[in-house]
């Protein structure tokens, strides 16, 4: 396990740094004083009980909400200061949806390549031929012809997987990337990202499925109420955890 | 002439058809020409009033964004408020007859014509628009920006081509009202359908022919226009059938699905 500490001032190979956030939606406080780093090669799960502020912090770290308060540093620099550099921060951060949000207009193939051409100014036919790898790595080569609303939940989220990989994030946020699919769509999402953790991915992923948050994470991290309650290593969070809420998080679900 | 109806009707078609003609040609082309104006004014504000303001804004930004919805929806509550009948005749004589003063008299009609129904249409564009945009899942917006879209490009690739699809009939609907409304027109002698009917009706006192024969007429362009937007919508609609292809080492096989059929067709593993 690569590092256990959540020492916000060591950024030193850091890609993230996430310091004393916080998010406010008008009074009701949904993240406070949340501090902790994602490292290269890091695989970190978030679990916690609904509600606890895992999809607001990740949706904080991309940007699709604003934090009201606390800093984030994208290797060493904040994104928080400057609105210009937002976009090429996102493309480098992907982020992996509940609800897929694939382009409903697009083919499976028009949505890999759409923002690789856009975003990254690559041409059709580099982009096309990068789509393509990705979508056969994920099993959806055959599909690139499809529209999102002619294949399975399953199939959608592997095909937004694809799209993230082709723009070839530093890290990739994933935001219950399992929890809208039918039971037996979930196994073929969960070895899509099992593949990337091989490949070296850095991850963050807020899941329900704690088999695979104990099997993949280097780290988890558990929230509760808006804040982080205990962070460690698999083992230490699913059999011996610290805390008292962790232990009582822990065993209420498994 | 002929006392009985269809006499009359025929009388007064073989008399005055080329007014007619030239009636609903006029129709035809200022209800066209203003739902296409009157959809890119509907564009434009809609796509103004939809720019999200974030709290880091600088503050110059806020209060232009804020000043510029204060007088966006003023425009819409104003045009959507008043009837177009009057709208016609306070911009007409409140100047707009002056400004086009060089231009001949059809011309004068068809170009004041125009720019009402536009300005008009555009009130309602406007709100149809914003709608369209605000009923795409917010989602697809959040896809877009989260692999480094910006804003405008998000809008323009994914929300908007949905947007669209989505208000299509009911800015179909718009040019169907536009082919009738044009009619108040008349209050500043535009030459369009009803203006010509009225004229032929005043000549030999038959308002009952000349009026079904103009009935029929509205109806005929609003019935033709209706179908081929419906044509157009199911075009909008997107394929229905997509082909699988193989796996990149068996890059010949593919499988055509369809969506009515659920079945495979032809192609398949070699």
């Amino acid at each position: 396990m690569s590092n256990n500490n959540i020492n916000t001032n060591n950024s030193s190979n850091a890609i993230l740094d996430i310091i004393n956030l916080e998010k406010r939606f008008g009074n009701n406080l949904v993240i406070r004083d949340i501090s902790m780093s994602v490292f290269e090669g890091e695989v970190v799960s978030i679990i916690g009980s609904s509600g606890a502020g895992k999809s607001t912090l990740l949706r904080c770290i991309n940007l699709l909400e604003e934090p009201t308060g606390g800093d984030i540093l994208f290797h060493g620099k904040s994104i928080l200061t400057d609105r210009k550099s937002v976009s090429s921060y996102r493309a480098k951060v992907g982020m992996v949806f509940q609800q897929f949000n694939l382009f409903n207009n697009m083919t499976v193939l028009q949505n890999c390549v759409v923002g690789q051409m856009k975003v990254l100014g690559r041409s059709r036919a580099e982009a096309e031929e990068t789509a393509k790898m990705y979508l056969d790595r994920v099993g959806m080569y055959a599909f690139a012809d499809a529209l999102p609303r002619q294949i399975s939940g399953g199939q959608k989220q592997r095909a937004a997987i694809a799209r993230t990989l082709c723009m070839n994030p530093e890290v990739i946020l994933f935001d219950e990337p399992t929890s809208a699919l039918d039971p037996e769509m979930v196994g073929e999402v969960l070895s899509v990202m099992r593949s990337l953790v091989k490949g070296g991915m850095t991850m963050l992923v807020v899941t329900h499925e704690m088999g695979f948050a104990r099997e993949v994470s280097s780290r988890v991290i558990f929230m509760d109420s808006g804040i982080i309650e205990e962070s460690d290593t698999p083992d230490v969070i699913f059999t011996s955890p610290k805390k008292e809420r962790t232990r009582a998080f822990i065993s209420s679900i498994l | 002439m002929s006392q009985t109806f269809f006499g009359g009707v025929s009388f007064i078609l073989s008399k005055y058809w080329s007014l007619f003609l030239r009636g609903t040609a006029i129709t035809l082309v200022v209800s066209l020409t203003g739902t296409i104006f009157g959809f890119l004014i509907g564009l434009i504000v809609a796509l103004l009033r939809t720019i999200p303001v974030h709290k880091t804004d600088k503050p110059l930004k806020k209060l232009s964004v804020r000043f510029l919805s204060f007088i966006l929806s003023s425009y819409i509550e104003i045009f959507r408020g008043t009837p177009m009948i009057v709208q016609a005749m306070v911009i007409y004589y409140g100047g707009l007859s002056k400004a086009l003063s060089g231009l001949h008299d059809v011309y004068k009609g068809i170009a004041a014509a125009i720019i009402i129904i536009s300005i008009n249409t555009g009130a309602y564009m406007a709100e149809i628009i914003r709608g369209g945009i605000i009923s795409v899942d917010p989602g697809q917006m959040e896809g877009a920006l989260s692999i480094g879209m910006t804003y405008r490009q998000a809008m323009f690739n994914v929300v908007f081509p949905q947007a669209i699809r989505n208000i299509m009939p009911s800015i179909g609907n718009e040019f169907v009202v536009n082919i009738k409304d044009s009619s108040v027109l008349n209050v500043i002698s535009v030459a369009e359908l009803y203006f010509m009917s009225k004229s032929a009706a005043g000549a030999y006192l038959r308002y009952f022919e000349v009026f079904f024969i103009t009935a029929v007429i509205y109806f005929i362009l609003t019935f033709t226009v209706t179908r081929i937007l419906r044509v157009i919508e199911r075009k909008m609609e997107g394929k229905d059938s997509y082909t699988i292809h193989g796996s990149q080492s068996y890059s010949k096989a593919s499988i055509h699905i369809t969506s009515e059929s659920k079945s495979i067709i032809g192609g398949g593993l070699k």
